[in-house]
C-alpha cells in the first residue's frame, strides 16, 4: 500500500489516507513509549539497586556489556604485574555497587551483581574469595 | 602467559625517579629501607629484588608478634591443626652437640629460581618482575604440587571456607597460599606487617629491602655482615637470608 500506487484517488481521499497513516505512525509511537517503562518495570527485567549512586567507572550502557572483561583484564594486570589504581577494581565495582540497606551486592534478585546475573544465568566464583561487602570504616563517624 | 614487564618507558622513568628518591632520602635513613610506593598504573620493576635479612641474633624465643601481624594483615585464622594455613611461624633450633638455640622466623624464602614455579601446571605459581613469588589464586586449581616441590614447606593449603572476607585480602577454599611479601603493602609503599611488628616490640630481627639497590640498607648489611641462606646447596638462590645461623 504505497501513498504513489493511489494516483487515481481524489485530492480529498489522498489526504485522509496520509492523516490515518499519521494516526497509524503516532499510535505506534504512543504504544512504543508506553511500552519502555512497562518492561522495565515489569519482572523481565531485572530491577537493580544501584547501591551508593554517583558514577560509573565507565558508560553504564559500555559497563552493562563488558564489565567481565575489563574486570578480569585488570585483575590479571594487577595479580601479575603488580600494576594498581586501575579504574574496574573489583573492590571498587562492590565499594559503590553494594546497597546501602546491607552494604552487599549479593543475597537478593535486587542486589547488584546477583540481581542481573541470576537473570542473565550467570554464575561467578569470585565471591568465594573477595568480599561482598563494602568495607565499612570507622571514619563514619567523625 | 608471559610475566616479562616491558623494559621500556615505564621502567626507565620508574629508575630514574628511584635514583632521585634515594639521593634524597639517603642520608637520613638508616633504620629500614626506605620503600616507596610505585605510581597507580606502573608495573612492578624487574630493577628490584626485594628480599630480607632476617638477624637471629635479635629474634626472641617466645615472641610471637610477627606471626600475629602476618594472620591479623592477612586475615588468617590461628592456626591450630598442622593442616591450617601458615604463612609465617617461628621455628626454635637447638645445637645438640652445644646446646646453643636459636628463634627464627619461616616464611616463604622467594627463591630467585623457585621449584614451586617450575612443577606448577597452570602458571598459578609465578615470580613477579620484583622477585616476590606469589599465587595467582584465580590460575590455581588446588593440586598441591608446588606444596610438595617447596623443600621449606612453606606453601599452605586452604582446607575450610572462608566465610568473613577481608576487603584488602582475598582468600577462599580449595587454593594454595603462603607468604607475599605483604605485596600489597608494598605496592603501597610500606613495610611487610612482619618487618613492622618485630620493630614495634623493639626486636628489629628482619630487615626488608631491595637487594638490587646497592644503597639499600639490606645489600649493605650483607655486604659487611656473614649471613646465610637456608639449603644454600640447592641452588635456589632465596631472597631471604640469616645471620648468626
Ligand atoms: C581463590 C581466591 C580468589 C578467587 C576465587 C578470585 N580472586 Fe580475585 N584475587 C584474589 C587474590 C589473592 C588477589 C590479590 C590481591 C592483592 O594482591 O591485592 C585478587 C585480586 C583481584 C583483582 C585485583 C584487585 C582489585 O580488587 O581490583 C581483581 C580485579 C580480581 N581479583 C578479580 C576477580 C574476579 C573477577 C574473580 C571471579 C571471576 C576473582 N577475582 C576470583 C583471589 C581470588
Ligand atoms: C563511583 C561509583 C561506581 C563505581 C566505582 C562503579 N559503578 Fe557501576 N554504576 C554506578 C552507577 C551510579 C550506575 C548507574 C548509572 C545509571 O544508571 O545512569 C552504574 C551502572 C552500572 C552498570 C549498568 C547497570 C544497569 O542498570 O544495567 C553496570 C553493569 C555496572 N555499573 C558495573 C560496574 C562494575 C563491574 C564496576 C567495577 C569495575 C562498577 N560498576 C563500578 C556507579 C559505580
Ligand atoms: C546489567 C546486568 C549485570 C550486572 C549489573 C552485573 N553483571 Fe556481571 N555479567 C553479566 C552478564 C550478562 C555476564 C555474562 C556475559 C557473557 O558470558 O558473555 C556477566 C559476567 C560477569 C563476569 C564473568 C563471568 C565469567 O565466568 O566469565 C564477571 C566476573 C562479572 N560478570 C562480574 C560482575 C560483578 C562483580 C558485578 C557487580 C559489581 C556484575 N558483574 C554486575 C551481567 C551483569
Amino acid at each position: 500500500m504505497n501513498p504513489c500506487n493511489v494516483a487515481w484517488m481524489k485530492q480529498r481521499e489522498i489526504r485522509d489516507y496520509r492523516i490515518s497513516l499519521r494516526g497509524i505512525q503516532a499510535t505506534m509511537l504512543i504504544l512504543l513509549l508506553a511500552a519502555v517503562p512497562v518492561w522495565a518495570g515489569s519482572s523481565i527485567a531485572p530491577k537493580l539497586d544501584i547501591g551508593k549512586g554517583g558514577q560509573c567507572v565507565d558508560d553504564p550502557k559500555f559497563m552493562r556489556k563488558n564489565h567481565m572483561k575489563m574486570i578480569v583484564h585488570q585483575r590479571d594486570e594487577t595479580m601479575r604485574q603488580g600494576i594498581r589504581g586501575g579504574k574496574f577494581s573489583l573492590a571498587g565495582c562492590v565499594d559503590c555497587h553494594a546497597s546501602k540497606k546491607d552494604n552487599s551486592v549479593l543475597g537478593s534478585n535486587e542486589h547488584f551483581c546477583q540481581g542481573c546475573h541470576e537473570f542473565a544465568a550467570v554464575k561467578i566464583d569470585c565471591f568465594e574469595c573477595h568480599s561482598s561487602k563494602r568495607k565499612v570504616i570507622a571514619e563514619v563517624s567523625k | 602467559m608471559s610475566d616479562k614487564v616491558n623494559l621500556g618507558r615505564r621502567q626507565f622513568l620508574s629508575k630514574t625517579s628511584a635514583a632521585i628518591a634515594g639521593i634524597a632520602i639517603a642520608p637520613g635513613m638508616l633504620l629500614f629501607d626506605f620503600v616507596h610506593a610505585r605510581p597507580a598504573g606502573e608495573a612492578a620493576s624487574g630493577a628490584v629484588r626485594w628480599g630480607m635479612l632476617i638477624d637471629t641474633t635479635q629474634c626472641e624465643s617466645g615472641c610471637n608478634e610477627c606471626v600475629t601481624a602476618c594472620n591479623k594483615e592477612n586475615g588468617l585464622p590461628v592456626a591450630k591443626l598442622p593442616t591450617d594455613v601458615q604463612w609465617i611461624r617461628k621455628v626454635e633450633l637447638k645445637q645438640v652437640s652445644t646446646g646453643r638455640q636459636v628463634s627464627l622466623p619461616m616464611m616463604c624464602q622467594h627463591c630467585a629460581e623457585p621449584p614451586c614455579v617450575d612443577v606448577c601446571p597452570t602458571k598459578a605459581s609465578f615470580k613477579r618482575a620484583d622477585g616476590i613469588v606469589l599465587v595467582d589464586k584465580h590460575r590455581c586449581i588446588g593440586c598441591r604440587y608446588c606444596m610438595m616441590a617447596c623443600p621449606y614447606k612453606a606453601r599452605s593449603f586452604v582446607h575450610e571456607p572462608v566465610l568473613d572476607h577481608d576487603s584488602d585480602m582475598p582468600r577462599g577454599k580449595g587454593t594454595v597460599e603462603s607468604c607475599t611479601l605483604c605485596v600489597n603493602r608494598i605496592d603501597r609503599g610500606e613495610l611487610p606487617a612482619c618487618v613492622e611488628a618485630c620493630a614495634k616490640a623493639g626486636h628489629r630481627a628482619i630487615l626488608f629491602g631491595d637487594l638490587n639497590d646497592p644503597n639499600s640498607e639490606i645489600h649493605l648489611r650483607i655486604r659487611s655482615v656473614a649471613s646465610s641462606q637456608l639449603r644454600a646447596d640447592l641452588g635456589l638462590n632465596p631472597g631471604i637470608s640469616f645471620v648468626g645461623l
